[in-house]
């Protein structure tokens, strides 16, 4: 295994452990928002909240690693296939917020992007 | 009349197109002296194997204008450098080494023979540069020339757009046997800097590549990626992005999506060129941009 799939396991790995320390009754509480990442689109690519709503976005990658990164938010992850990623955040400011998947996965990469819309 | 001054002329009178020419951050006026003075030639994103004739009908023909523009001038530059997405990716590992075959056989066209070679993401980041290496060499090194410090940086191998601490303690050793006021130049692919986080245009650990580089006073930055100049300042140091020679870029979130700019018929080749570096004493940097022609 080469060191670059070692760094995205160990990213993959460390937002595991943050998702384990989401409580259980919060998971319960909190819409579950499923986000699937395939070459080279995010199902859905729109993504629509009230403004202080908490929502955590469920990310699945069927085919190759993907990135998920909301810059205006800060918030990132890995996803795996195989895996779930999980985050979480409150919509905390209104507006429309880009989206895009931010490791290299092929031709029609750079496309690859939706968008958060918090009114 | 500088060497600069002398081709411009030259290739404004082939048609060559030579467009702009001015004092920019970390570059300087023309005119100047020095026996260490010297230019090289950057070209960046041609994308061979590129297919798609909305924005470039001429894709297989646009790098040999390039080639045969450098070709012309008058007086050759030090070195040629290509600042990465020599092709465009591919996920079938034997069309990626075609494609790369081919770019290397055009490319020797080139009469200039110290021509040097950095990978894109599109080159590297599906098998973190294997192929790349085969044809081409190590992704990250660093040369000297006439007082000059060369460190080519790769933040495209890792799909996820990382240095790499690795890589980062390359740099710094590196770096720590340069005097603080030596001539330092970086050739990148992605911008170090997050020029647009939400395109992409960014390097997931560039600031701590800065980090390493701001004690050093006298740093310039040339890079690739976005497909159109871009002159940015962190502290000191300066960069530069390059145009491509495949197909333009919008600037940066000047729209909601970074789609390519379409092909003009009534302006062929918009957007598309190279340009020349001059390196000027003690540490400033001439740059001209020439524009592709019919």
């Amino acid at each position: 295994m080469d060191r670059n799939r070692r760094n995205i396991l160990a990213g993959g790995a460390a937002l595991l452990a943050v998702g384990a320390g989401v409580s259980v009754k919060a998971l319960a509480e909190d819409r579950v928002i499923p986000v699937v990442a395939r070459k080279f689109v995010f199902l859905p690519g729109e993504i629509s909240l009230k403004k202080g709503e908490t929502v955590i976005l469920e990310f699945t990658a069927p085919e190759v690693v993907m990135g998920f990164n909301l810059p205006d938010y800060k918030l990132r992850t890995d996803i795996i296939p195989g895996q779930v990623s999980r985050l979480k955040f409150t919509a905390d400011k209104v507006g429309t917020f880009p989206f895009l998947c931010d490791i290299f996965c092929g031709d029609g990469h750079e496309g690859m992007a939706g968008k958060i819309v918090v009114s | 009349m500088s060497i600069h001054r002398r081709d411009f002329l030259k290739l404004a009178a082939l048609g060559g197109g030579a467009v702009f020419a001015s004092s920019l951050p970390g570059c300087a006026s023309m005119g100047m002296g020095g026996t260490d003075e010297f230019y090289f030639v950057q070209l960046s994103d041609t994308h061979w194997g590129f297919n798609g004739a909305v924005v470039n009908p001429d894709a297989r023909g646009t790098l040999p204008k390039a080639i045969t523009a450098v070709n012309a001038l008058t007086v050759q530059p030090d070195f040629i450098m290509f600042t990465g997405d020599l092709t465009h990716t591919t996920d079938d590992p034997a069309e990626r080494r075609k494609r790369m075959r081919e770019f290397k056989e055009l490319v020797g066209g080139i009469t200039n023979k110290n021509v040097r070679f950095m990978p894109g993401e599109h080159d590297a980041s599906l098998d973190h540069g294997e192929a790349f290496k085969e044809f081409f060499g190590d992704t990250h090194y660093s040369f000297d020339h006439k007082g000059v410090h060369f460190l080519v940086v790769d933040n495209v191998s890792d799909p996820a757009a990382r240095i790499g601490d690795e890589q980062l303690a390359w740099m710094a050793a590196d770096l720590a046997k340069q005097p603080k006021d030596a001539r330092i130049v970086v050739f990148t692919h992605r911008p170090l800097f997050d020029l647009a986080p939400a395109w992409d245009w960014a390097t997931r650990d560039g600031d701590k590549a800065i980090d390493i580089l701001m004690p050093y006073q006298n740093v310039t930055v040339f890079y690739g990626h976005i497909h159109q100049e871009n002159h940015h300042m962190t502290g000191h140091i300066a960069h530069h992005s390059a145009k491509s020679l495949i197909f333009p870029l919008p600037a940066p979130m000047s729209q909601p999506k970074r789609d390519p700019i379409k092909w003009d018929p009534a302006n062929p080749y918009r957007g598309l060129g190279f340009r020349e570096v001059e390196a000027e004493k003690p540490s400033k940097f001439e740059i001209t941009e020439f524009n592709v022609k019919a």
